[in-house]
């Protein structure tokens, strides 16, 4: 394998393989984190585009009433009407948590003293079209902020699954052939290593014989020549 | 903890919100939205700001820096102009982000 240098030792082997066996504990559990990751966005966005569409309907709607109502009344008199809300909102977010993602979830509260009365104005000085252009868009607000809630949702999910996109194609393209690359490369070198050895003590068997069978052969050379000198002298 | 709710955009698409108690940030200018929705960002008093497309077009890059970030909730409504389809397109591009394609 390209680049990398791995010493082909057992200690190293061992590693190697406690190191794979997480890799790819790891890569199944990211891969399971990421299938149910999807199957939420998916659920999540369909549910965005039914309500955005929704929403940008109904907020055309109150555009339209609002154009007409400023149409009907001076600019002026339209801001002025508006200008002192008697109604607030208070936003409370709290998290929720989807595979390790943590999402918003909004609650609100309005600080009107009743539902129905939200129009900050008299009705004398403003002409009716702008009390439904009021009434829709207060009618509308629930809906902007669910929209609002699941598309912060869809967005925050849409990243995190793209990190752990990255993340499983990470350990399974590179991290884990990498590794298996490696432990091979290691049992190769070891096996050669055994094959080499057991070679030179065949080879350095071989050679002790041969030495002794030299020794033995001279020995006998030399007990061979004594015995012909000693006849020889008889 | 309490957030606002703030309404970014042009003076006459903004107004009505108003009489809703949320937080209403006219602007006549795509640069005084810009810096408008940086400031609020930054003070994190607002978790969501709901922006009109017509100015969301012009300032793609200073919305796409808050994308991943919980607060705030930038959501993209449709002007006094009519819908752009801007905010449609962008959960398009998040399908995209997440899944490699646009499979639905």
């Amino acid at each position: 394998m390209a680049g990398t240098v791995v010493n082909p030792t057992r200690m190293e082997l061992t590693r190697l393989k406690n190191k794979l066996k997480t890799a790819q504990r790891g890569h199944k559990l990211l891969k399971d984190k990421r299938d149910e990751l999807m199957k939420q966005f998916l659920d999540t966005v369909r549910e965005v585009r039914t309500l955005r569409a929704q929403v940008e309907a109904e907020l055309m709607r109150v555009h339209g009433s609002f154009t007409v109502a400023s149409a009907l009344m001076s600019g002026p008199a339209l801001e002025s009407a508006l200008l002192c809300p008697k109604q607030g909102v208070d936003l409370d977010m709290t998290f929720q948590n989807v595979m390790s993602v943590n999402v918003p979830v909004y609650h609100y509260h309005t600080r009107s003293q009743s539902e129905g009365d939200i129009f900050p104005y008299g009705f004398a000085a403003t002409s009716g079209e702008l009390d439904d252009a009021v009434e829709a868009l207060g009618q509308v607000f629930q809906n902007m902020l669910q929209l609002a809630q699941i598309e912060k949702t869809a967005q925050l999910l849409a990243e995190e699954i793209e990190k752990t996109r990255r993340r499983v194609n990470a350990l399974e393209y590179v991290m884990i052939p990498q590794m298996q690359e490696s432990i091979k490369y290691i049992t190769m070198k070891l096996d050669e290593n055994e094959r080499s050895n057991t070679i030179r003590l065949m080879k350095v068997k071989d050679m002790l014989l041969q030495e002794a069978l030299e020794e033995q052969r001279q020995r006998d050379a030399q007990a061979l020549e004594a015995f012909r000198a000693r006849t020889e002298q008889v | 903890m309490s957030y606002q709710i703030a309404v970014l955009g042009d003076r006459d698409s903004v107004l009505g919100f108003k009489a809703l108690g949320l937080e209403t940030f006219p602007a006549d200018t795509v640069e005084e939205a810009r810096t408008t929705l940086h400031r609020l960002a930054r003070e994190k008093a607002c978790a969501v700001i709901y922006l009109t497309e017509s100015y969301a077009a012009q300032m793609e890059g200073d919305i796409a820096r808050y994308k991943d970030e919980l607060v705030p909730a930038i959501i993209l409504i449709p002007g006094k102009e009519g819908s752009l389809g801007i905010g449609m397109a962008n959960i398009k591009k998040a399908v995209e982000r997440a899944v490699g394609a646009d499979i639905l």
